[in-house]
């Protein structure tokens, strides 16, 4: 028999209908983590987005940390979320891959009850709700700090967004980077990124941003040559959500690699 | 004083089926077949809006014919439900058996339980597999029995003639375009009558078609097909 909240005519999010009927299985439920050490805690760390001709471009390293340890070094932190979009996460995994999670229900369950998908606005909207619902473990150190990236059928356009801890969304046009080596990698898109790049050439400005972010910052990993694990590209474009294949990225890594054998802070860019 | 009047359980029974039965039958057929590479739904809905054709999960997919309030209700139940169950182990303990229970299970209660009407509702639900021996398509009637069915189905309207015709010309293992063709004449059948009545033209503009397309790279299997793409169909 299905239960009577089941039956009750109610909205259209599937996280509020949880709240009602689970509210246990909400990510930020249940912990009280003020004044605990947070050193056994597992953090992802770097993710990267950049629009291009077609759309919009995301990658991820592949480590996570657990205080000064390594404590994955293959995690995947981009997630696709529908055909049309995809989230990558930098913040506490545990938390950060519950939300994308329930993020991806939340979009699926409107498509289903509504028989209509929500705008890219809509859905960037959305997932700063759920964002900020997890405010009060953030302020006890346990942050979430997803990127948004979708292909917007109305403009015809990849976007990006950004968002902070209290849920606040910040459009980028270009490029942009979260996580801990993500001031790295943004400096580095920052001279990387032309405007209408090639897919290829996006994959390959994401992968040295990357490269340049493991180079400084202690907790991104950088492409592990010796196990063959590289970074997770995802594309979006009118065509929907593509997970690049694993061989394709390794290539254009081997690419990047061998560039900095003999120019080992990656390409320069002009000085006027 | 006045004495109750009595009615046996049976009857009782029987006038609940009747009323059921007469608002079923009172609109137009859905059809549910398998072809090579998944399932088709086929159902007549002159309605762009109000669909009796929809997805449930990833691989699920329901159908239904009757009151719409009523069947809306469910699906939006079976919906929730399957979200959960998605959401709190995972996306492959979603199976269209355990649905099929849970609207058995209502709609058993509702039909049985004194006060309310029965729902005049039929439900199709599908679930498709590897491969067409792993396929499952169930039929869900007003009472809360269950039917598991192979090959093709059909309900609401004038359903044993539509299901006279698929019976002689359903074959197992067909195309796509040929299955729409067979459905859209199928459905065409409920005009027939003894003394003189001919087959009717369904257009593409009144139909609503979805499969459950096994071969589809995305783990949602479910698509709804355009009204152009089942014009091209019918067109063959």
């Amino acid at each position: 028999m299905l239960p009577e909240g089941y039956l009750s005519t109610g909205g259209t999010s599937f996280a509020d209908f949880l709240a009602q009927q689970a509210p246990q299985l909400l990510p930020s439920q249940g912990t009280n983590g003020a004044g605990t050490d947070l050193s056994g805690v597992t953090h992802g760390t770097t993710i990267v987005a950049a629009t291009f001709a077609d759309g919009v471009v995301m990658a991820g390293d592949r480590r996570a940390t657990m205080g000064n340890v390594i404590a994955q070094r293959d995690i995947q932190k981009v997630f696709p979320t529908d055909e049309y979009s995809c989230v990558g996460i930098a913040g506490t995994a545990g938390l950060a891959v519950e939300m994308t999670r329930l993020f991806r229900v939340e979009l699926e369950h409107y498509e289903k009850i509504e028989g209509a998908t929500l705008s890219t606005d809509g859905k960037a909207n959305r997932l700063a709700t759920l964002i900020r619902g997890n405010l009060g473990m953030a302020m006890q150190g346990l942050a979430v700090v997803p990127l948004f990236a979708a292909y917007d059928l109305h403009q015809g356009a990849g976007r990006i967004f950004a968002f902070d801890v209290t849920g606040n969304k910040n459009e980028e046009r270009t490029f942009h980077s979260v996580g801990s080596g993500s001031t790295f990698a943004r400096g580095s898109l920052k001279k990387l990124y032309r405007e209408n790049m090639s897919e290829t050439d996006a994959v390959t400005a994401v992968v040295q941003a990357l490269y340049d972010a493991a180079d400084d910052d202690s907790a991104t990993g950088g492409p592990d040559v010796a196990r063959r694990i590289f970074p997770l590209i995802s594309v979006i474009t009118a065509d929907g959500y593509r997970a690049w294949p694993q061989e394709q990225t390794a290539q254009v890594a081997d690419t990047v690699i061998a560039a900095r054998m003999s120019a080992p802070d990656g390409p320069t860019a002009p000085l006027s | 004083m006045t004495q109750p009047f009595y009615v046996s359980p049976e009857q009782l029974m029987k006038d609940r089926a009747d009323f059921a039965r007469k608002g079923i039958a009172r609109g137009r057929s859905v059809v549910v077949l398998q072809y090579r590479d998944g399932i088709v739904f086929v159902g007549e809905n002159p309605s762009q809006a109000l669909h009796k054709i929809s997805e449930i999960y990833d691989r699920i997919g329901f159908a239904a014919v009757g009151r719409y309030n009523e069947f809306e209700n469910l699906r939006i139940a079976g919906v929730r439900l399957a979200d959960m169950r998605g959401y709190a182990y995972d996306r492959r303990d979603v199976t269209g058996r355990g649905l099929a229970n849970a609207y058995a299970q209502t709609l058993g209660t509702i039909f049985s339980s004194g006060g309310e009407k029965p729902y005049e509702v039929e439900i199709f639900v599908a679930e498709v597999g590897d491969d067409a021996s792993s396929d499952q398509v169930y039929r869900l009637t007003y009472d809360g029995s269950v039917a598991d069915v192979q090959g093709h189905a059909v309900m609401g309207g004038q359903s044993d003639k539509v299901d006279a015709y698929l019976s002689e010309h359903y074959t197992a293992g067909l195309e796509l375009d040929a299955v729409i063709r067979l459905a859209t004449t199928a459905l065409g059948q409920d005009t027939v009558t003894d003394n003189g009545g001919v087959a009717r033209t369904v257009e593409a503009s009144a139909l609503e078609v979805a499969v459950l397309d096994r071969t589809r790279s995305q783990p949602r299997k479910f698509k709804r097909l355009p009204d152009g793409a089942v014009a091209a169909s019918l067109q063959g």
